[in-house]
């Protein structure tokens, strides 16, 4: 269960390794090595702010983001209203299949948003099939109709 | 659509909690998998050129990083004039995320979502209010939904 983290104060070095391996990570047989080259530092250097960032989760991940569509799975958006005496158990439920990627609590009406990634199209209507019946509650289904633009970089 | 075959299946399953954190990381990987470090790089390389891969790197957590406030802009606007709106939308600098979604009536109204981060509320309606400005008449309804708590972030997990 991933508590709102407080924002921390970075290094600059921090910075720059976050702002410079947004992507683009090399595919050569020493990458760390060739990333810490470009910004002036050791390769062990690189390796042990990695290690740290991701232990006190100022990186939730290091590593390949996919994109479980081109490979034949879905991603769907869905959201619930759930009463608040029931908040936690729910979470709990939902959170509990893998085929939640990600969840949200939003201050709405429908309180909780969470993205469904299957390796098949039909995956997703079995997890919303099964979210129901774990938890009597009805889910809405927002699946993308167009995607006009996606770029998660944030400057740190 | 192109699927993927067993071995690439078996090195997302390999990768997806992230990559090894040490100086050879593909070899690494092509020792569990039983693999040429070669092969690994050659079909990472693919998966990236078909992008199946979005990209390889950090994925900070937005809240460490000071965008503690997370606001999906949601709009009802007219769906004949939907796509120009969300080319528009999708191209100022404050839009991470521009998506046209269906509406649940009567409870959802909204068919455009926008994604903003911030580094507080105001910074997030003040970019909410730039979006209202470029849709113009076009929006019957809007709203602004905040996060107030990651409850789960893994990104995708097949099943080993």
């Amino acid at each position: 269960m991933t508590e709102r983290q407080a924002p921390v104060t970075l290094s600059d070095l921090d910075r720059q390794i976050i702002n410079a391996l947004q992507g683009g990570f090399p595919l050569t047989d020493t990458p760390y090595a060739d990333v810490a080259a470009t910004l002036g530092i050791s390769e062990s250097a690189l390796l042990d702010r990695l290690r740290a960032m991701l232990d006190t989760r100022v990186l939730t991940r290091f590593g390949p983001m996919f994109q479980v569509e081109r490979m034949g799975g879905r991603f769907v958006l869905a959201a619930m209203a759930v009463p608040e005496a029931q908040f936690d158990v729910v979470n709990a439920q939902v959170n509990a299949l893998p085929e939640v990627a990600h969840n949200y609590r939003r201050e709405h009406a429908f309180n909780m948003w969470f993205v469904l990634a299957t390796e098949t199209p039909g995956g997703i209507d079995a997890a919303v099939a099964r979210i129901e019946a774990d938890t009597g509650l009805p889910v809405y289904p927002f699946p993308k109709l167009k995607e006009y633009f996606v770029e998660m970089k944030l400057k740190a | 659509m192109e699927t993927i075959d067993a071995i690439d299946r078996a090195l997302i399953v390999a990768t997806q909690g992230g990559l090894p954190l040490v100086s050879r990381p593909y070899e690494a990987l092509g020792e569990t998998l039983g693999l040429p470090a070669a092969e690994v790089q050659r079909r990472m390389a693919r998966l990236l050129e078909r992008g199946v891969i979005r990209r390889i790197g950090a994925v900070p957590n937005h809240y460490a990083l000071g965008y503690v406030a997370n606001g999906m802009t949601v709009w009802d606007v007219d769906d004949a004039q939907i796509d120009a709106l969300g080319e528009a939308v999708g191209q100022m600098p404050c839009v991470t995320h521009c998506y046209q979604r269906p509406r649940h009536l009567p409870d959802w109204p909204y068919n455009l979502f926008a994604m903003v981060h911030g580094h507080d509320r105001d910074e997030v309606l003040a970019q909410a209010e730039l979006i209202a400005q470029r849709l113009g008449d076009a929006v019957r309804a809007r709203d602004v939904l905040f996060s107030s708590r990651i409850l789960k972030k893994t990104g995708l997990r097949l099943v080993g």
